[in-house]
């Protein structure tokens, strides 16, 4: 049986390429047909805010390759209920839509897969 | 048992050096790395053209050296690569880049390489990142 793997994303959409490069290797897994999750977690969760504008600070946005996660095979998501509640965005309308956890449920998730990775 | 390493950090961050004393480690306790995987700003440790003082620690020179006197299966990730300059001749000539820079023995190949290897491994081991 494939490992599973949880891939914590813990960059801001537009702080470099590390929010880019967290996703793309969940979209490769996922075009593997691996058990692939994705946790935003810290300043992660800002990818989840939507209306971001990119382009006034010269970036490409990353709502494409966010929407696609489904499509790729990797719908299991989840995000930090305290990360969310840290930077206001508790109480918002975010997407993709994820599963909030709270601390004890972070705990368990990481004891469900087999790796983890942490960008 | 088998490892797979993966470096996300840049050669000068104390990470990158943990994990080429950690993959010296597996090796000296008799276990088996089934690839080495550099990402993100862990490519710039597989770039030949950064010249380090005599006197100070080459980390890209002993990545280099581990990965050719073990025979270790050594990938790095073309797309995080071609963002950061670190080309082999192939790129080079495709991109009209005027010199390749990915030092021996290392492979560009693709992300796949990352999750075959976490499926062929027991522990994946991942150094860098926030």
């Amino acid at each position: 049986m494939a490992k599973s793997l949880l891939i914590i994303c813990r960059q801001a959409p537009w702080s470099g390429p590390g929010a880019r490069e967290a996703l793309d290797i969940a979209l490769a897994g996922g075009a593997f047909d691996l058990p692939i999750a994705m946790l935003f977690l810290d300043d992660g969760v800002f990818q989840l805010q939507p209306g971001q504008h990119a382009a006034p600070v010269q970036q490409k946005d990353l709502t494409a390759n966010l929407q696609a996660l489904p499509l790729f095979g990797v719908d299991a998501l989840y995000s930090s209920v305290r990360s969310l509640e840290e930077r206001g965005l508790l109480h918002q309308a975010l997407s993709p839509a994820t599963e909030t956890l709270n601390d004890a449920a972070l705990t368990a998730l990481l004891g469900q897969y087999d790796q983890v990775i942490t960008l | 048992m088998k490892f797979a390493i993966a470096l996300f950090s840049a050669p000068h961050a104390p990470s990158s050096r943990r994990a080429l004393r950690f993959a010296e480690a597996v090796l000296a306790g008799g276990h088996e790395i089934v690839r080495v995987f550099f990402y993100q700003d862990g490519v710039y440790s597989a770039a030949s053209t950064p010249v380090t003082p005599q006197d100070e620690w080459d980390t890209a020179a002993a990545w280099s050296a581990l990965v050719r006197d073990h025979q270790l299966d050594g990938v790095v990730c073309i797309a995080a690569a071609l963002r950061r300059g670190v080309l082999n001749d192939e790129e080079a000539q495709r991109y009209e880049r005027d010199a390749a820079s990915l030092a021996k023995p290392w492979e560009l190949s693709g992300l796949g390489q990352l999750h075959e290897a976490t499926q062929l491994a027991d522990r994946l081991v991942c150094f860098g990142g926030p």
